[in-house]
Parts: structure tokens; C-alpha cells; sequence
């Protein structure tokens, strides 16, 4: 990545919020805020990995960034160009540019179509090739996934869940994209071909400098893909950072609970390792709580939290956070309760034996 | 745990095979385990290992057919499971045995209240009253951690959240104070937060109730934070088996080996790029003569074809079914 880093896309203050329909004459009663309020930018040729619990927005807000689905407010900025004031047809020339590979290989490629059917769809969608240049990509495509070209006649039943995977891959790179977002790729795959898909996407991003959201719940996984995460709760993004900042010095309390929630495969550290457990649930998008999002679960909530919502800001560089804990220690004394830094490296008890 | 104490449960030989039109799935071949008086032994491998149909043969809950027991011994208090008449097998479902499904959205019965659903073994085995099971009911929910116990018995499932609904399973499963809990990947379908609140709800129970577990899982992380012993599957097969320490420290199976290396951490340093186990898991179509790793196996040699591999012990406790000397890998 020597080439000169400008941003390639540019979310900001992206809102996302579908309605709800309720009582005799089908009144919309409210909203569910799936996305709040977000903006991030991704560089070009970076992996910005999106972390969060089910239901907190993390995919709504990747098939948004795409404008699969019409957006209730804010800019999505890619290639310089705001997607969401595109008509329909300039939409469509712009597809090309940026595609998206699903969490279920399953669901997401057609029961009744060939492999090779599915692959060269995009390509009889926007291009006027012959057939035989549309094959030769297609064949193009199935080697740089590792599928066998011998292959390009069969359905996807015939296929396993990691090649099934990287069959939406193969479709995905179809028109030579910049960008993809990645909707929990392995999420549906056994442990052992995890491995196989991530590197096949590093590898991928090498050879065709693509650009990548990350969408995943697998905090060892985006570590070890991404470049920079965001963290997101409740429709917003509570903390974002290079990789290394984020999982060494996490600055928000939720970040820091997430973290210290997963499970390590090493049975000393575990036993002795002092987890922070949040209490209870991730309350609803539709009736988010007063103040900061996090305040119903945060372990460390102050008065204020429950009043006002906290700014998002940069803390060092390149490392944003939304938390009212990390103003206070800067302006003025912490009110009752509060405590402030002291305890901050929570996470990492117990863990240089 | 208790070293040398007797066994709660002890599985010999155990063979179950699918009959499909399509052919016979060898889907557990001749496995073999005990279970002793409160311990926990974490059962790990990928999807079609076979660490399910395992477990669901013990109290044969498989569909028969297409399953069908070959052979193989459950003893559990004295008498072999696979024997006993139905009659007799249900009073140990749910009594002696509690089970724990992965996915508590389908497990739970949406037309039922929670409470009924609590109080049905209650009521079943242990004849108590309406009166009574309620009662228990509402201990079982305030003991897994549900606040506001009484009044939320008269709730549906999916008025609960999915972290509260494993809850509801889980005091289910302990409502008839079983001596065996088998836990099939009960955090699986959870989000990180809400599996560590099970986690340590289960860890809890366990120093409360003092019951033996079982738990299924392929998270090698959740097993090193909860089991005394690990037994790894692939194939149908145990293919390595020992105290959790000994198996996260010295791993013997290239299998283990490598799914210990497939997973990245989220602390410690990070790894440059990730191993990869090559190739699919095997679909076992006939009984095995050979070992079922050895086409996705580093170590392979002629032997692995010609011959499947017998359990072996090791050290104290830890056995592998492999062909391959792993201390060679240090010379």
C-alpha cells in the first residue's frame, strides 16, 4: 500500500430508519433506528473491519453504504461521487464500482442457476460481451478463487459451504470492483475453511487492490483481517481505531466488555482472567435510551450518560470514541460514582504468563 | 475432578449409522468416553463430525429410522440405555439426563407459556402438584438468573430475549436435578456479551449443583475457559482425548494441531497470515479403514491409508488415534 492513501468512500452522518406501522388505520407509530448517526471513512486499499452484536446496525449499515436500501438521511460519498443522490440508472452504471459478498452462501446464490450462470451475471448485466470473453472471465474468475473450471456446469448444491462462499466471491469480482463490502462472509462456515476464505480474500485484495468493509461478530477474525475497526451499538458507532489501538487500548467501555467477553483458546488465561460481564440486553432500535445508547448495560455509567448523549471524538490520532468518561478526565472533576481511568486496562489481567 | 471416582456415565463402542436412499453415513464409529461424577468434558470438532449424533444416540433421540444404533453400551446408573425399553428411556430423558439444544428459538414450544414448559418434567417425573411445580418453577428461573421469576412464568418464549430463552432452557434442563447435563452448542447462536453471562451462569450451577456436563461445542475458546477434559471428534471418530491443559499444551492430532493454529486471538499478538487446513471434512460413506484425516492431513504416510488409526494413551489421561509420532516433529 505505497500508493498515495485517499479515501475512497465517505460516509457521513448516515441515517437508516425503517418505519412501523401500527394501530387501526396503519399510522407509522415510530421508528426503528437501525443506523444513527454514522460516518466513517474507508482508504483505498484498506480493510475497515465493523464489529458489533447482532441487531446493532452493522449490516443494515454495510447494504446501506451500497444503497441497497433507500437511505432516510446522510451522504455516502464513493469515487468522489454521493450514491445517494443518484437516479436509478446512474445507480446502476455506478454498481460495477462496488459489489457485496453475503453472509449465506446458501441463501444468497440461486438454486436453479449454474455456477457459471451465477458468476456471469454481473457481466451479462453490464457488459455487451460475446460469449465466449464472457466465459473466459468467467473460467478468469474461478481460477482466482480456487474453484476447478470443470465445474462451471454444476448448481450450488453440489458444492460445500466454503465453496459455495467463494462462488459469491467469484461473483463479486466479476466487474473488476474498488470496493466490497463483506456481510459476515464466514460466519456460516466450519472453523477449518474460516481460515481457507479469509486468506483467499487477503490474497484477492492484493492481487486486485480492492478495497474492503469488514462486516463480522468475530473479534479475532477482524483483527487479524483489518486494518481499522469500528465498533458499533445500538445504530452508532461507539469507538473507531487502527487494529492495533483498538484491541490494545480500547477506550469505550463497551469495547472493552466485547473484548474482554471472548473466549481465548488457552485454558490458563481463562482461568484466571477477570471478565467484565455486561448485565442484561442490547435494548431496542426503536426505543433507544435517553443519553448515550450504552448507559442501560455500561458498567461504569455516570449521571450525565443517562442525560446527554456523549460527542464522538477523536482521543489520539486517528482513534474516535463516543464516551463521556473519556471527556470528564479532560474537563472536570468526575461526580459521584464515577471513577475515573484507573482501572482502565480491565482486560489484560492475568494475561503475560 | 474426582480422579478415579466411578464413572456417571460410561459409553463404549458406540455405532450409529443414517440408512439414506442415497446410501449409509457411518455418521459415529465406534466411539468411546466416560463421564465421572461433576466434571465437565467439552466435546469439540466441526459440523458433521459427528459430536451430536453422538450424544443424541445416548438417549436415542435420533429419528429411527434412518438412524440406527449398530451397536455400543450407555451405562448410566447400572443399566445400558441402548437396551432399556422406551417406557423405561423416557424416564431418564429429562430426569436423569437433561439436554440442552444449540438453538433456543425452535427448542422452546412458541404456544406454551414458559412456565408450563418448566413445569411439564416437573410435574412428569417427579409427580409433583400444580401447586408445587410452580413453586420449583419459579426457584429454577430466579436460579438461572431471570429477575422478576414468578410473574414471568406466565410469559411466552418470544417474549424473551435470546440470551434469557437459553436461560429458560437451561432451567429446564436442571428443573429434575439431573446427574448428566449435555449441553449441545448452547452458546453458538448467542452474541459474545450474552454467551459470557451463560458462561458464567453455567460455571455458577455447576459449583452450586455439582452435576456432570457434557458440552458440545467447536469454540476451542469457550472449552478452555469451562472443561476439565476435552475430547476432540472428526469423522465419527474421538480422535484425541485428554485433561484440557494437556490437550491446549501439548496437542498430539495434526488435527488438533491445526485447529488450534486456525484460530486468531483476540489478544496476544496478532498472526501474520492464517494457517489453513486444507480440503472439506469427510463424509463417511463407509466404514473407515484408514484414517478419515489423512487427505487434509500434513503427516500423512502409507500407513494412514491402510489402516485407521486405534486410540492410544500417550500420557496419564491423554489419547490420540494417530498413526503419526508427534514428538518426531521436534527432531
Amino acid at each position: 500500500m505505497t500508493a498515495p492513501r485517499r479515501n475512497l468512500v465517505e460516509v457521513s452522518d448516515l441515517k437508516l430508519h425503517f418505519p412501523v406501522y401500527g394501530g387501526l388505520l396503519r399510522r407509522q407509530v415510530g421508528n426503528v433506528k437501525a443506523v444513527d448517526g454514522v460516518s466513517f471513512d474507508i482508504i483505498e486499499g484498506e480493510t475497515l473491519g465493523l464489529v458489533g452484536e447482532s441487531g446493532c446496525g452493522k449490516s443494515t449499515c454495510g447494504r446501506a453504504v451500497l444503497r441497497l436500501y433507500e437511505l432516510s438521511g446522510g451522504a455516502v460519498r464513493i469515487d468522489g461521487e454521493d450514491i445517494a443522490t443518484l437516479s436509478q440508472e446512474q445507480l446502476r452504471r455506478k454498481r460495477p464500482t462496488m459489489q457485496m459478498v453475503f453472509q449465506d452462501p446458501q441463501a444468497s446464490l440461486n438454486p436453479r442457476m449454474t455456477v457459471a450462470a451465477i458468476i456471469g451475471e454481473p457481466l451479462d448485466e453490464h457488459t455487451d460481451w460475446s460469449r465466449a470473453r464472457k466465459l473466459e472471465r468467467i473460467y478468469e474468475l474461478m481460477d482466482a478463487v480456487g474453484l476447478n473450471r470443470d465445474f462451471a456446469n454444476r448448481y450450488p448444491h453440489a458444492f460445500s459451504g466454503g465453496q459455495r462462499q467463494r462462488i459469491g466471491i467469484a461473483r463479486a469480482l466479476a466487474l473488476n470492483p474498488k470496493f466490497i463490502v463483506c456481510d459476515e462472509p464466514i460466519a456460516a462456515l466450519d472453523v477449518s475453511i474460516q481460515a481457507q476464505v479469509v486468506n483467499l480474500l487477503e490474497e484477492l485484495q492484493e492481487r486486485f487492490g480492492l478495497t474492503y468493509l469488514f462486516i463480522s461478530h468475530d473479534l479475532g477474525m477482524v483483527r487479524h483481517i483489518a486494518d481499522r475497526v469500528a465498533v458499533m451499538y445500538l445504530g452508532r458507532i461507539v469507538e473507531l481505531a487502527p487494529v492495533s489501538a483498538l484491541y490494545d487500548t480500547p477506550l469505550h467501555p463497551y469495547t472493552q466488555a466485547l473484548l474482554s467477553a471472548v473466549p481465548e483458546p488457552d485454558p490458563w488465561t481463562e482461568t484466571r482472567k477477570e471478565r467484565i460481564v455486561l448485565k442484561g440486553d442490547v435494548p431496542s432500535p426503536s426505543n433507544p435510551p435517553q443519553g448515550c445508547n450504552f448507559c442501560t448495560r455500561c458498567p461504569r455509567v455516570m449521571d450525565i450518560c443517562r442525560r446527554i448523549d456523549p460527542p464522538y471524538r477523536e482521543h489520539a490520532p486517528g482513534h474516535f470514541a463516543a464516551c463521556h468518561l473519556l471527556d470528564e478526565t479532560r474537563t472536570d472533576q468526575p461526580k459521584d460514582g464515577a471513577r475515573p481511568e484507573q482501572d482502565q486496562p480491565h482486560i489484560h489481567q492475568g494475561e503475560d504468563a | 475432578m474426582a480422579d478415579g471416582a466411578l464413572p456417571v456415565l460410561d459409553v463404549k463402542n458406540l455405532k450409529t449409522v443414517f440408512r439414506t436412499r442415497a446410501g449409509d453415513i457411518h455418521a459415529v464409529n465406534s466411539v468411546s468416553f466416560d463421564l465421572k461424577p461433576g466434571e465437565l468434558l467439552g466435546v469439540v470438532g466441526e459440523s458433521g463430525s459427528g459430536k451430536s449424533v453422538t450424544m443424541m444416540s445416548l438417549l436415542r433421540l435420533l429419528p429411527m429410522p434412518p438412524a440406527e444404533i449398530l451397536q455400543g453400551q450407555v451405562m448410566l446408573g447400572g443399566r445400558d440405555l441402548l437396551t432399556t425399553g422406551e417406557d423405561d428411556l423416557r424416564a431418564v430423558r429429562g430426569r436423569e439426563v437433561g439436554f440442552i439444544f444449540q438453538d433456543p428459538m425452535t427448542s422452546l414450544n412458541p404456544v406454551f407459556t414458559v412456565g408450563f414448559q418448566i413445569m411439564e418434567p416437573l410435574r412428569r417425573h417427579m409427580g409433583m402438584t400444580r401447586a408445587q411445580a410452580r413453586r420449583r418453577a419459579a426457584e429454577l428461573l430466579q436460579l438461572v438468573g431471570i429477575p422478576d421469576a414468578e410473574r414471568r412464568l406466565k410469559d411466552y418464549p418470544h417474549q424473551f430475549s435470546g440470551g434469557m430463552r437459553q436461560r429458560v432452557m437451561i432451567a429446564i434442563a436442571l428443573a429434575c436435578d439431573p446427574q448428566v447435563l449435555i449441553a449441545d452448542e448452547p452458546t453458538t447462536a448467542l452474541d459474545v456479551t450474552i454467551q459470557a453471562q451463560i458462561l458464567e451462569l453455567v460455571k455458577e450451577l455447576r459449583q452450586k449443583l455439582g452435576m456432570a456436563i457434557i458440552w458440545i461445542t467447536h469454540d476451542l475458546g469457550v472449552i478452555a475457559g469451562i472443561a476439565d477434559r476435552v475430547m476432540v471428534m472428526y469423522g465419527g471418530q474421538v480422535v484425541e482425548h485428554g485433561p484440557v491443559r494437556e490437550i491446549f499444551r501439548n496437542p498430539a492430532h495434526p488435527y488438533t494441531r491445526a485447529l488450534l493454529q486456525t484460530v486468531p486471538k483476540v489478544h496476544g499478538d496478532r498472526d501474520d497470515k492464517l494457517r489453513v487446513i486444507e480440503g472439506q471434512p469427510p463424509i463417511m460413506v463407509t466404514v473407515p479403514t484408514a484414517c478419515p484425516f489423512r487427505d487434509r492431513c500434513a503427516h500423512a504416510f502409507d500407513r494412514c491409508a491402510r489402516e485407521n488409526p486405534a486410540r492410544r494413551e500417550i500420557a496419564p489421561g491423554h489419547d490420540v488415534a494417530c498413526h503419526w509420532d508427534h514428538h518426531e516433529a521436534a527432531t
